[in-house]
């Protein structure tokens, strides 16, 4: 029974959801890495290394 | 700069002239909130993730191509991405189906049969026949709109012109033919669903 009232609701566990850091690390690393660069009416987008 | 204390705004103008450090702050501010809004849509730990993922390039893409304005709000606009992106994956299931792989290979589980089998169909049929039934209590003026609209599928310009209204009047009577559609349903505890 204990377990029943200790267990989080489902409100809960969705506020305790994170992405994995390696996903924010990607994210952080493509915009590091995005150059946009503008020539008249183009965008180029380069990824660097 | 105290980026913690930074609103929204303040970060995404820093970012924009170049400041990483901005990114970073809006991702942890918000990470939570937008992540458990893509799980409570899609119940899957990966998919979330690469929908979290893909909201956000979408997000630096627009930023650093300077195609953001800034008349809203930073987080709704980063959750109608995400919600737009959730429905792109349902709508991508919906064409080319998910297998799961749970030991037991069931081919019904990825092929099916878009056709309305019999039973299916005989119902289909009862329901327009008993929606047709209840459309005649409706008061001639809406029941006049309302067979326009929906059984011979004319614009709400061409019912304005046939019926001698104005496109305001049309509408409101189509309104009010589906409010007291389903007030008549209730009214007979009907249930018109397949």
């Amino acid at each position: 029974m204990e377990h029943l009232y200790t267990k989080p609701s489902k409100e809960d566990q969705l506020k305790n959801l994170n992405p994995t850091k390696d996903t924010i690390q990607f994210l952080l690393n493509y915009s590091k890495a995005l150059r946009i660069t503008k020539y008249k009416q183009l965008d180029f987008q380069m990824i660097l290394n | 700069m105290d980026y913690n204390m930074a609103s929204d705004a303040s970060l995404v103008q820093e970012y924009i002239h170049g400041n990483e450090q901005a990114l970073s702050t809006l991702i942890t501010r918000h990470q939570q909130r937008i992540y458990s809004f893509i799980y409570s849509k899609v119940f899957d730990k990966d998919v979330s993730e690469d929908v979290f993922q893909d909201t956000f390039i979408k997000v630096i893409n627009t930023l650093k191509r300077g195609k953001y304005n800034e008349e809203g709000k930073f987080l709704p606009w980063v959750m109608r991405i995400a919600h737009n992106l959730v429905i792109d994956h349902f709508r991508k299931n919906k064409r080319m189906p998910m297998f799961e792989n749970k030991g037991d290979f069931n081919i019904f589980s990825v092929l099916s049969d878009d056709e309305l089998n019999i039973e299916k169909q005989l119902i289909k049929d009862q329901i327009e026949c008993d929606v047709q039934e209840l459309i005649k209590e409706l008061p001639e003026d809406q029941l006049e709109v309302l067979t326009m609209r929906i059984y011979k599928d004319m614009s709400f310009k061409e019912i304005s012109e046939a019926t001698g209204v104005s496109i305001n009047t049309a509408l409101g009577r189509m309104r009010y033919a589906l409010i007291n559609l389903r007030k008549i349903i209730e009214k007979h505890n009907l249930i018109l669903t397949n």
